[in-house]
């Protein structure tokens, strides 16, 4: 009898052991090698592109020196767990990462990213980063972790054809949330097979959900997610409870993919490389870089994007001042606190955001530069005949809340999101759970009732 | 699960495994022949037993992902274990569980494996051998691919709507409206095979006497599969039932794959929501602590099963 139990445990403690395995890492790195560690997914290959590049430039430049390129091939919410990983242990943590500029705060927090004001003491690059651009790369303790890449804002992507042809008057410029459920209206009843309109919504988009979707309906309303002044999160308003009412108008009304179609984990990759080319979806609220999927080097080339596809700002709600609205983030390069070698990290990374290399990379990226050189410069200017419009929303952009609780109010958004959108629950309920779940992670005493 | 199955049924020795009958037991000499178990002994302390603790200790710290909690976990006792009692989506969550294990690992693989199995016993040589073939298929492609196999089945556009839009049925959005059946049928196609090769080589060392013997006493069919083949292999049925438990209760890739889930939480069982905790909101302790019960819930089982079928009296 025992042997059989044995043979039990030893499945069992075989299947521990493999488990374990795929724990444990090589050893660490040397001083002579950096591990750069950065996202490359679906339509998402230019950083890989950059990185190969700099690589080279870094390596002809600094003799004796590897520069290990450590792309994490994963959807963003699954990046940054992935990354967070690595980071937890000696022997995986990489010199330079490229960070997303809202984890920035949580990751100084963990101990992750190292400080880089010393550095920038002596690099003269730095006058060209203006001081909103700036901040986005700073700590809660304002020190500097990452330097940002570009940042981006968001507006809705529409194919002028599919309105033109639902006799929508183009160039198309909504002022409420109203213009746009009855645009999505027209366009349902005039071509059934077309999908009216897509906001990113659900678990499985994650941050693209809570900031693309979400975010730019709430930045619209008379209300916010996080009281600055006072730092503590605004629980029950009106404008939370809306905006999850214009989500459950969208897919509950059949006026945006199916729910299931929405929750497709590669959504994101679909839209941009077969939905929009092929006429099947007729407006996108997506970001500034979405046009880098089209562009010759982009991964899925559409030559004739430029006249077919248009762009209107999203409008805030009942069309209150401004009248439109946007989000900002944008991603950074930070170094990691346990870089063997934190001169040459510093040297990789002014490298790949040196003037030239950022040109590229807002380029092939479809990036809104942030540096001022590159904004100016005519070869950007005249790269993209969005960029324009896309550097101007910054006038009326917002920003995330900078707290290091963001991260996980964030994902807390998109589970009350998910359940709207699949009909689980009514927007009030979701909101319900949502100041619960609040509550839950930051303490009553760091919530605040809305003022209404 | 070939060298378990013959002592388990109380088969005939082979002849080469027949050992000398014991006469004398000395204490030392017991201790002295258990030594070379040493070795086993502690990497199952340290393999087995190790995780153990370690997910235990886990669960009672507030460690995360990322923040200030990720550099400075700090223990903070049962409450992770309150929380998670306090979350609706917990029961949900343990109730999904139950439904899938039942359905996909006790009713379905076991049933249809045991099914499987007697009528290949009498079947012919060459439809043994092809529906043997097929059924193995699933249990030989890796997990991702089966899952992947499994969602290209079911998903909108997939092979089952192809197929009933052909017979001119429509179809519907089967992961999106019954989220649960699909990953239960995915499941049962998947591990019948592990559960028929059991019950093959257990059948087939059920001597052919005593079945006969029972027909010669009047026993129908029926009455002889229950009442003689059936209390014959309980041991089998004891092994297989405890093993396609704890497989199915660590489904993961499956479910992921397939539903990730959803739609909302409709398809969240336990290692999803651990993942869920540990790996999308960063909380590495909440997440453990899921994961801990999890383990509570495949030991109860592994007792009940143990203490229902008592393999160990003949």
């Amino acid at each position: 009898m025992k042997q059989r139990y044995l043979g039990v445990i030893g499945i069992a403690a075989a299947s521990v052991l493999a488990l374990t395995a795929c724990a444990g890492g090589d050893a660490g790195g040397d001083a002579n090698t950096l591990k750069v560690a950065y996202q490359k997914f679906g339509q998402f290959t230019q950083m890989d592109a950059h990185m190969k590049q700099v690589k080279e430039e870094f390596e002809a430049a600094n003799e004796g020196m590897t520069v290990e390129l450590v792309p994490i091939e994963a959807q963003e919410a699954d990046y940054f767990a992935k990354l967070a990983l690595m980071n937890r242990s000696a022997s995986t943590a990489p010199d330079v990462m490229y960070e997303d500029t809202f984890m920035v705060k949580t990751d100084v927090e963990a101990g992750y990213l190292a400080p880089l004001d010393d550095y920038i003491a002596d690099w003269e690059d730095w006058e060209q980063f203006p001081e909103n651009a700036r901040q986005a790369g700073a700590g809660d303790d304002g020190k500097i972790y990452g330097i940002p890449m570009g940042t981006d804002t968001r507006a809705i992507w529409y194919n002028a054809d599919i309105l033109a042809d639902a006799g929508v008057e183009v160039p198309w410029v909504p002022e409420t949330w109203d213009d746009v459920l009855e645009t999505a209206e027209t366009i349902k009843s005039s071509s059934p097979d077309t999908i009216p309109f897509n906001i990113y919504s659900g678990k499985g988009q994650s941050e693209g959900a809570s900031m693309q979707g979400f975010q730019m309906l709430l930045s619209g309303t008379d209300d916010e997610l996080f009281d600055s002044d006072e730092q503590k999160w605004i629980l029950g308003s009106q404008g939370f409870e809306d905006s999850l009412g214009f989500i459950e108008d969208i897919y509950q009304g059949g006026l945006g993919p199916t729910p299931q179609q929405a929750l497709d984990k590669n959504i994101g990759t679909t839209i941009n490389s077969e939905w929009i080319p092929g006429g099947e979806l007729a407006m996108s609220l997506d970001g500034s870089w979405a046009s880098g999927t089209w562009i010759e080097s982009g991964s899925a080339p559409w030559p004739e994007w430029s006249d077919v596809m248009q762009v209107a700002p999203m409008p805030t709600q009942d069309g209150q001042d401004p009248g439109r609205t946007s989000m900002s983030g944008g991603w950074t390069l930070a170094m990691g606190a346990g870089s063997e070698n934190k001169d040459a990290a510093w040297d990789f990374i002014s490298t790949a955001l040196s003037k030239d290399n950022s040109l590229s990379y807002d380029i092939a990226a479809s990036q809104v530069a942030v540096r001022t050189d590159v904004a100016e410069d005519p070869e950007y200017t005249d790269a993209n005949p969005t960029f324009g419009f896309f550097s101007e929303l910054v006038a009326d952009t917002h920003f995330r809340p900078a707290n290091s609780d963001y991260s996980k109010i964030s994902a807390e958004i998109t589970v009350v999101m998910e359940s709207v959108m699949t009909g689980q629950q009514t927007p009030e309920e979701a909101a319900a759970t949502y100041d619960q779940a609040v509550i839950g992670i930051v303490g009553e005493e760091n919530t605040m009732a809305a003022s209404d | 699960m070939s060298t378990t199955a013959p002592t388990a049924l109380g088969a005939p020795r082979a002849p080469g495994a027949a050992r000398p009958a014991q006469k004398k037991r000395r204490p030392g000499r017991t201790l002295l022949r258990s030594a070379p178990l040493l070795p086993a002994v502690v990497l199952l302390g340290v393999f087995l037993l190790g995780p153990v603790i370690s997910s235990l200790y886990g669960s009672l710290t507030d460690s995360s992902l990322s923040g200030a909690s990720a550099a400075n976990a700090e223990f903070i006792g049962l409450q992770n274990y309150a929380d998670l009692f306090a979350d609706p989506d917990f029961p949900k969550s343990v109730l999904l569980t139950l439904v899938f294990l039942v359905a996909s690992a006790l009713i379905g693989q076991n049933c249809l494996g045991l099914g499987l199995a007697v009528l290949m016993q009498s079947s012919h040589k060459a439809v043994r051998a092809i529906v043997g073939t097929i059924v193995v298929t699933a249990w030989v492609l890796p997990e991702i691919v089966a899952s992947f196999a499994a969602y290209a089945f079911f998903n909108d556009g997939g092979t089952l709507n192809s197929m009933l839009t052909g017979l001119g049925i429509p179809g519907v959005n089967w992961l999106y409206v019954f989220p649960m059946l699909c990953v239960i049928l995915a499941n049962i196609w998947r591990g019948t095979a592990f559960s028929m090769l059991v019950y093959t080589a257990a059948l087939n060392d059920v001597p052919p006497e005593i079945t006969e013997a029972a027909e010669m006493d009047g026993a129908r069919g029926w009455q002889r599969f229950i009442l003689v083949t059936v209390p014959m292999i309980r041991r089998s049925i004891s092994t297989n039932l405890m093993l396609t438990t704890l497989q199915t209760l660590s489904v993961f890739a499956l479910i992921f794959v397939m539903t990730g889930g959803g739609p909302g939480t409709d398809s969240t069982t336990l290692p999803l929501l651990a993942y869920q905790e540990a790996f999308r909101f960063g909380e590495l302790g909440f997440g453990t602590a899921i994961a801990t019960i999890l383990l509570l819930v495949g030991a109860v089982f592994g007792v009940l099963y143990i203490r229902a079928l008592k393999p160990e009296v003949d």
